[in-house]
């Protein structure tokens, strides 16, 4: 059988480190020893299938039984594209984040802000045939964090995304653009490239955005692709 | 030519989306060799991590309708997390090389600004010898941080330490 084609080695400087000093919580929970290179096997170039059948779409975290919730509701839309510009069709893309009061619906979360009964916390949606989701919601506010004396986190969304294979998994976070805190914020900055940093900073769209009733916000995410040269040895 | 986008935490409060049957592989009528994966995720300080998101993903036996072959499960109070699942059998490596049966494991968790990857190897099986990746860590006790002990009836235990003497080995993938 002939070996699976690997996945491309993330680019240097576009990723962040596993320690990052101004970051608190990484001192503890980041490795010291180098990590063990894997030749990519079937493990890493498989992965998970979620069917919307079975994974019911939400789309539209900005209502709750016909209720909607307070705060200024946005479209959140982009493309899901490896490396090489080629779409990421039918991937499950998860989402979650604060209310517009910079509260989250988690009992962890003792930050002194309302709840929103009427905010759905948490959605799911796929891409199409042509790597495009969409989906509604409520601009998150910000909200203090233990990391440092009046810190604060920027405006964000959180996302998880599978693509194609193990390999291929991703966690990130959406900010937006104008956003005074970005500068700020040591999550963010941990990365150390500014070009990377820029490409988790959601531009408004007022192409998909709805008149008079949502802004709306462009969010395209690139997964890794396949190298080209599986067995390049030159 | 665009690279890919940049990791973020996971952070405090992804349990928004936690659903706990993920961390069940078997519930949707899968058949084969039923058993329970449990372990610790612990600190630097040998503290435990209760809110890390801890993930498989096994290539065998391959999945289906019945098998999701991935998993998800929150730690608890105590950096506990449990999955049931099948036991995976040989997989092919690369070139003319097998496998040894194992379990890929990603940890997300706040402090993780990218998700960390180690595997589940079970402790006595033949193949261990000669599998690629445990044979190319010299290290006999770090070696041993990938392979997962008997815990009781049909139940294998990997604890996970993110930091320390007895540090995971973790994976570039």
């Amino acid at each position: 059988m002939a070996d699976p084609v690997p996945f491309r080695a993330y680019s240097p400087g576009s990723q962040p480190p596993y320690g990052a000093s101004a970051y608190r919580s990484t001192t503890a929970r980041h490795p010291k020893q180098k990590l063990q290179p894997l030749p990519h096997t079937v493990t890493e170039t498989t992965g998970p299938r979620f069917a919307p059948g079975r994974f019911e779409p939400i789309a539209d975290l900005s209502v709750v039984d016909g209720k909607p919730a307070l705060g200024e509701r946005i479209i959140v839309a982009g493309t899901i594209t490896d490396e090489d510009g080629r779409p990421v069709p039918d991937t499950m893309i998860e989402i979650w984040q604060a209310n517009c009061a910079g509260r989250y619906q988690h009992p962890g979360d003792t930050h002194d802000a309302p709840l929103d009964e009427n905010f759905r916390g948490a959605g799911r949606v796929f891409t199409d045939a042509e790597g495009h989701y969409r989906f509604v919601t409520i601009r998150p506010g910000a909200y203090p964090w233990a990391n440092a004396p009046n810190a604060w986190r920027p405006n964000h969304i959180h996302f998880s995304y599978f693509g194609p294979a193990f390999a291929t998994r991703l966690i990130t976070q959406m900010y937006f653009e104008g956003d005074p805190l970005l500068p700020h914020d040591p999550v963010l900055q941990a990365i150390p490239d500014e070009s990377a940093r820029q490409r988790l900073v959601a531009s408004l769209d007022f192409s998909i955005g709805q008149e008079d009733w949502a802004l709306g916000y462009r969010f395209d995410v690139v997964l890794r692709g396949r190298s080209a040269t599986p067995m390049e040895n030159t | 030519m665009a690279t890919a986008t940049a990791s973020q935490t996971i952070g405090p409060f992804w349990h928004l989306l936690e659903d706990k049957d993920w961390a069940d592989l078997t519930r949707f009528g899968a058949t084969g060799e039923r058993i329970t994966l449990i372990g610790r995720v612990q600190d630097g300080a040998g503290a435990p991590v209760a809110d890390a998101c801890v993930e498989i993903w096994q290539a065998d036996p391959p999945a289906d309708d019945t098998f999701p072959g991935f998993g998800r499960c929150g730690t608890d109070q105590n950096g506990m997390f449990r999955f049931a699942t099948l036991k995976p059998g040989p997989v092919p490596g690369r070139g003319n090389a097998t496998q040894a049966p194992h379990i890929a494991i990603q940890v997300f968790a706040r402090g993780l600004l990218r998700g960390l990857v180690t595997r589940a190897y079970f402790e006595g099986e033949s193949l261990n010898e000669t599998d690629p990746l445990l044979t190319a860590i010299d290290s006999p006790a770090r070696r041993k941080t990938l392979i997962a002990r008997p815990a009781g009836e049909a139940t294998w235990r990997l604890d996970i330490r993110l930091q320390g003497g007895d540090e995971t080995v973790f994976l570039d993938v």
